[in-house]
């Protein structure tokens, strides 16, 4: 909303010394809030004068133009009183014509400079001003040619044309409907100020009568209250009188005839939008209703539209001429021949207004209005301010007759305690100054004891709960009273086990060198396919979106890895040699379970309700993701760099597991994106309880070169909610024997296929109590162990708790290991 | 050195001779002080003090004297293995102390070579500062609350009386779940996790909750389809507006420093009433001289997000008693918090992975 400050004046009568900047900041404090001061004059410097034409001859031009060299007075502004030699490209104007002259020294917008020059053969010491060139608008066709009254020759220009004159742009939120009129904001500033307030819309009316165009109202509800009057005899030339051209502008509308005009200024000015039609294009009596189904309307934005049952449509003996209260139809339109005006001012229900603007897909200035709300008792004072200003201006006559179908509704009395504004916003408010604040915004207030009733002002629709009216005497009262308390809750319990084992994820994976990405959640077929993932992976059953961002990426992500390949990609692009990245997010799998009811808010879903509800959401578990890619360990003065490998994926895998306490086994598995032979699932818990809670390992080779990362390069997926389900939480302390520690090497030659942990699994069963740890330590294939064979050496450590080990202890514990990797695994000892 | 005993006197042996031994001391004295190494000194000591010296072959005949010039024999060779004893000593720790200077320096390495052969690692700045701002609030005896990203359209707008006719359910805003029947949306704020804190608790409730939020906007150098939100919620007995603003207060000098507080405007937000947007006193320039203040743009004030008293309409949505208790709610977006904390200018960069980003964060903010 733009409000011209003076016009604010106009309606309230403010002390001279309140500045713009003050006068902007209080209403800011009462919930206006200012979005800018616009100042049109502040690119201007003087002298900018009103200045006649006396004299002014057309000489043709060699390259074809022909400007005029005029002389101009001035009066005193240029210090002689002798007229000024001005040479002139526009020919909108003639000798006598009253003009705004920018004289030498002047500086208009952009920094242009004027000053005495010679051109076509003549020194021309100024300028007459085009409204472009004063920034006041596109129209470069000619200069401004002042109405005849607008000043004496010399008279500064500045306040002819408004230029001093400031704007104040303010955002108005939803709930304040009021202060999107001249009307509403001059309220609040004459409550700011404590000024006298003239509204505008407090106007002598007619009775109403049968005289004026008949209206039927068949829906009360969607209309309760259509007012009309006629203005007959209008001259359709007549053009809009230049202070409200200049208002209309400054408020940022678009002058474009006197009858479109006049309506769009009597909204500006008291909030009700109005429609005008063609009197002589309406046939018959104008009617509300409802449309039927498949009825439809050409709007006067030239769309053929289909109408839905909810939409209220007037309609003459020609059927549907207007949705009302958002657009007009073709067929009834003002137009440039139009004498005779049918004004309607009515109050549409505001939540048809906002389907139907919704449905159609139609905002305007007037939809806007409509649908937060307006004062429904001014229809008629509306319809009779445009019926004034159409007179006045356009040379018309009011035809008699003023009809007026319905009646505004009532607002409800609230009933509120007296106190409750106190104990709400903790600022100290007696309950006489809670009354005295209310009556301030126009409320109505009875009191009883410490209970307020309070009917709120037809202006105010927003005002229902008592809680809006604790909002109302905090605004008067300032929010800035409002004390600083900081409460004292009754003891947290910190952080959840689960979030302070998420940030134990990043720290480890960041002191491992990873660095933490977060990427949009959003993935397709493309990026799908560049997993290759085969058509029935159940990653590619994801949960859709209407209206996603892009049509690459229709769905949320059933996996991070796209978004965390796109990244490595980037910085690779970018010139890094190599990255190792991460990401924890949620990914989401559809609920078969949908839709997900909507309860009504007047009371608490039942638990069943509830679970329902819950039932319909896709489920989603928190991800972890690790791309390895590119060189993992920099080349340097200590040699060589290494390039990223499934082991490192894995190892970091391995290393949260120990962070976090998961005991985590580590098989061989294939599944996409990762290379077939070098992918590791992560299981977690054990006999009947293991779970798969995702994958390590090098990406497959077409999947590198897919997504345009180095090969081999490794990633890491798993469910970090199922990870962490298995952290131990309350860990035993261990008993530490310090009796001295047996050591036994054995190497095992088994065949290729057989795992490391699947040897170590069965030594460490057949290794008993005994066995401290047990850990791999060479890998050897060769022809010395044959074809398809491979030797895996193992270092066990045996301790007992209570004493000293004998060898025999020791051997007989090794070659129980032994026996059982045979029995198992099918291994030999070497 | 004891030289073949040719004239052997049972009284007077040559190498007993006062003379004799001087000369052995001397030479061993001389032949130490010359050892320039620890090898050299090693052969000093065998030649000079070892079982075939002059000094030691001398000791042996001892006993061979007369009971009268033993004493003073003794005595005397005594005292001059004992200086050769001394000196051999001494002269080893002066060696030994050159021999080490000499190895450390020869070890002397350039400690300022590089040693980053992992690259280091960082945590992203938007979880980083999602944790500062828990613990702030965590300090003060709140909880963390969490909830899913997908939620009902129920939870994310009807529960918060955002009605069916709210311009925010539009599809302007709002990521819709195909088809948009489901009622099911990307959440467009962490407000449903309020509500469903209070669905599942009884009061008091003191919870804030970090999160991810979606909207259709566009993207670019200060909007984000995806972006991070930061909300509390207190509900409790007596809970005004004041311990709103004490608690905004508290978490804005928490997190921007001493003297950095909060002021209110009035608002409108369907979830709270009365409603205010909060404004940060900017802390770069304090509100002093704001005029060439990049940071609040010549404001002083910098806009950090909306709060208010929670709409008993909620309450009693979700199950609370709207009598007994009152509730405050806030919310601001941690991305943009971050962006002016760190005068990070494109919000881009948060969601662009490049490291060279992240890592000047560390893993910590
Ligand atoms: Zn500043």
């Amino acid at each position: 909303m733009k409000a011209p400050v003076s016009w604010i004046r106009e309606l309230v009568d403010l002390p001279a010394e309140v500045t713009t900047e003050a006068l902007a900041a209080r209403l800011t404090d009462l919930g206006l809030k200012l979005e800018a001061i616009e100042r049109p004059g502040d690119q201007i410097t003087g002298p900018l004068v009103v200045g006649r034409v006396l004299t002014m001859e057309p000489e043709p031009q060699k390259n074809g133009k022909t400007i005029n060299w005029c002389t101009v007075d001035v009066g005193a502004a240029n210090g002689t009183g002798e007229p000024q030699g001005i040479v002139c490209g526009a020919h909108n104007f003639a000798p006598g014509d009253l003009v705004v002259v920018v004289l030498p020294g002047g500086v208009l917008p952009g920094g242009f400079e004027i000053s005495a020059r010679k051109t076509y053969g003549h020194v021309s010491a100024g300028m007459i001003c085009s409204a472009r060139e004063l920034g006041l608008g596109d129209d470069h066709d000619g200069i401004i040619v002042l109405p005849a009254d607008a000043g004496d020759p010399g008279a500064d220009a500045f306040a002819v044309l408004g230029l001093d004159d400031e704007v104040i742009e303010f955002e108005i939120n939803p709930d304040r409907a009021y202060a999107l009129s001249l009307r509403g904001v001059a309220r609040d500033a004459a409550l700011a100020f404590d000024a006298p307030y003239t509204d505008p819309t407090d106007r002598e009316l007619p009775e109403p009568d049968d005289a004026g165009h008949p209206v039927v109202v068949d829906d009360p509800a969607g209309c309760p209250v259509f007012a009309a009057r006629t203005v007959a005899g209008l001259d359709p030339s007549a053009p809009s009188p230049d202070w409200m051209v200049r208002r209309l502008t400054q408020a940022g509308m678009r002058p474009i005839s006197l009858a479109v005009d006049v309506t769009n200024y009597v909204m500006l000015e008291t909030g009700r939008p109005i429609h005008g039609y063609d009197a002589d294009k309406v046939r018959g009596a104008l009617r509300v209703r409802r449309a039927t189904a498949g009825e439809r309307l050409t709007t006067l934005d030239g769309t053929d539209r289909e109408l839905s049952p909810e939409d209220l449509v007037v309609t003459d003996d020609s059927g549907i001429i207007g949705l009302g209260g958002v657009m007009g139809g073709a067929t009834t339109e003002m137009s440039g021949t139009t004498t005779r005006v049918l004004v309607e001012a009515a109050h549409w229900d505001p939540v048809s207004m906002f389907r139907t603007g919704k449905r159609h897909k139609l905002s305007s200035e007037a939809g806007k209005r409509n649908e937060r709300g307006v004062d429904p008792t001014i229809c008629g004072a509306a319809a009779d301010r445009v019926v004034e200003l159409l007179v006045a201006h356009g040379g018309g006559v009011a035809e008699p007759g003023f009809t007026l179908v319905g009646s505004p509704p009532e607002p409800d009395p609230i009933v509120l305690g007296g106190q409750l504004p106190a104990r709400v916003t903790g600022i100290d408010v007696p309950v006489d100054a809670a009354v005295r604040h209310l009556e301030a915004v126009g409320c109505t207030v009875e009191r009883d004891g410490d209970t307020l009733t309070a009917t709120p002002p037809p202006w105010r629709p927003d005002l229902t709960d008592p809680f809006d009216l604790v909002e109302e005497v905090a605004r008067v009262v300032g929010y800035d009273q409002v004390p600083s308390v900081v409460p004292t809750p009754t003891g947290g319990r910190g952080l959840t086990r689960s979030q302070r084992l998420r940030r134990r994820v990043g720290r480890t994976l960041a002191g491992a060198g990873c660095v933490e990405v977060i990427s949009f959640p959003f993935t397709g077929p493309a990026a799908l396919d560049a997993l290759g993932l085969p058509a029935d992976d159940p990653r590619r059953r994801t949960v859709p979106l209407a209206n996603p961002i892009s049509t690459e990426e229709p769905s949320y992500t059933t996996t991070l890895l796209p978004g965390l390949l796109k990244a490595a990609a980037r910085n690779l692009g970018r010139g890094a040699a190599g990255v190792s990245l991460f990401e924890t997010g949620t990914v989401a799998f559809p609920s078969d379970a949908g839709p997900a009811p909507i309860y009504g808010v007047e009371w608490r879903p039942t638990e069943a309700e509830l679970e329902k509800l819950y039932d319909a959401l896709p489920a989603q578990p928190l991800h972890l993701a690790v791309v390895l890619a590119g060189e993992r360990e920099r080349a340097g003065w200590w040699g060589p760099g290494r390039e990223a490998g499934w082991a490192d994926a894995v190892g970091l895998v391995r290393r949260l597991a120990a962070e976090l306490g998961v005991a985590l086994t580590v098989r061989a598995a294939s599944l996409a994106p990762w290379h077939p032979g070098r992918c590791a699932e992560l299981v977690v818990g054990d006999g009947d309880d293991q779970v798969v809670v995702g994958h390590a390992g090098e990406l497959h080779p077409r999947v590198c070169q897919a997504v345009g990362v180095p090969a081999r390069s490794a990633a890491v997926e798993l469910d970090l909610d199922a990870l962490l389900r298995y952290a131990e939480d309350v860990v035993p302390g261990p008993e530490l024997s310090s009796f001295p520690v047996a050591k036994e090497d054995v190497a095992l030659l088994v065949d290729a296929s057989v795992t490391a942990a699947e040897v170590e699994a069965a030594l460490r069963e057949g290794a008993g109590d005994l066995l401290e740890s047990i850990r791999l330590f060479d890998v050897y294939t060769g022809e010395q162990v044959g074809e398809g064979r491979k030797s895996l050496a193992f270092a066990l450590r045996f301790r007992a708790p209570d004493r000293t080990l004998t060898e025999q202890e020791t051997g007989a514990a090794r070659d129980a290991a032994v026996a059982a990797a045979v029995a198992r695994t099918g291994a030999v000892q070497r | 050195m004891s030289g073949p005993n040719t004239d052997y006197d049972p009284v007077e042996v040559t190498p007993l001779k006062p003379e004799e031994v001087e000369a052995a001391r001397d030479a061993a004295l001389a032949a130490i002080a010359g050892a320039a190494d620890l090898e050299a000194l090693k052969q000093v000591r065998i030649d000079h003090a070892g079982d075939r010296s002059a000094l030691a072959l001398a000791n042996r005949e001892i006993g061979a004297l007369p009971p009268q010039a033993r004493k003073e024999a003794g005595q005397r060779i005594g005292q001059a293995r004992g200086a050769v004893t001394q000196a051999l000593a001494a002269r080893q720790a002066v060696l030994e102390a050159e021999h080490e200077e000499r190895m450390l320096a020869e070890e002397t390495v350039d400690v300022t070579l590089p040693t980053d052969r992992v690259p280091a690692g960082a945590r992203h700045p938007l979880t980083t500062g999602s944790e500062l701002i828990a613990d702030i609030f965590v300090a003060m005896g709140w909880e963390v609350a969490e909830g899913p990203v997908i939620e009902a359209e129920w939870l994310n707008f009807d529960a918060l009386n955002l009605g069916p006719d709210h311009p925010a359910r539009t599809m302007q805003d709002t990521f819709w779940t195909d088809p948009p029947e489901s009622g099911v949306v990307l959440r467009t704020h962490t407000s449903p996790v309020q509500a469903r804190t209070m669905l599942t608790r009884t009061p008091p409730i003191y919870v804030v909750c970090p999160g991810r939020v979606f909207r259709t906007d566009e993207y670019d150098a200060t909007h984000s389809p995806v972006f991070h939100q930061v909300e509390g919620l207190a509900i409790d007995e007596g809970i005004t507006m004041a311990h709103l603003k004490g608690t905004l207060d508290h978490f804005a000098t928490a997190m921007f420093g001493e003297g950095i507080t909060t002021r209110f405007r009035p608002s409108y937000f369907p979830f709270t009433e009365p409603s205010a947007e909060v404004d940060l006193r900017c802390f770069v320039c304090r509100g002093v001289d704001s005029q060439d203040c990049r940071t609040c743009r010549g404001e002083g004030w910098i806009e950090w997000g909306g709060c208010g008293v929670v709409n008993p309409r909620v309450l009693t949505a979700c199950g609370v008693d709207a009598e007994r208790y009152t509730g405050f709610a806030f919310g601001m977006g941690i991305d943009r918090t971050l962006m002016f904390r760190h005068d990070i200018e494109d919000l881009r960069a948060l969601f662009e992975g490049d490291v060279r980003f992240t890592t000047t964060f560390g893993s910590e903010l």
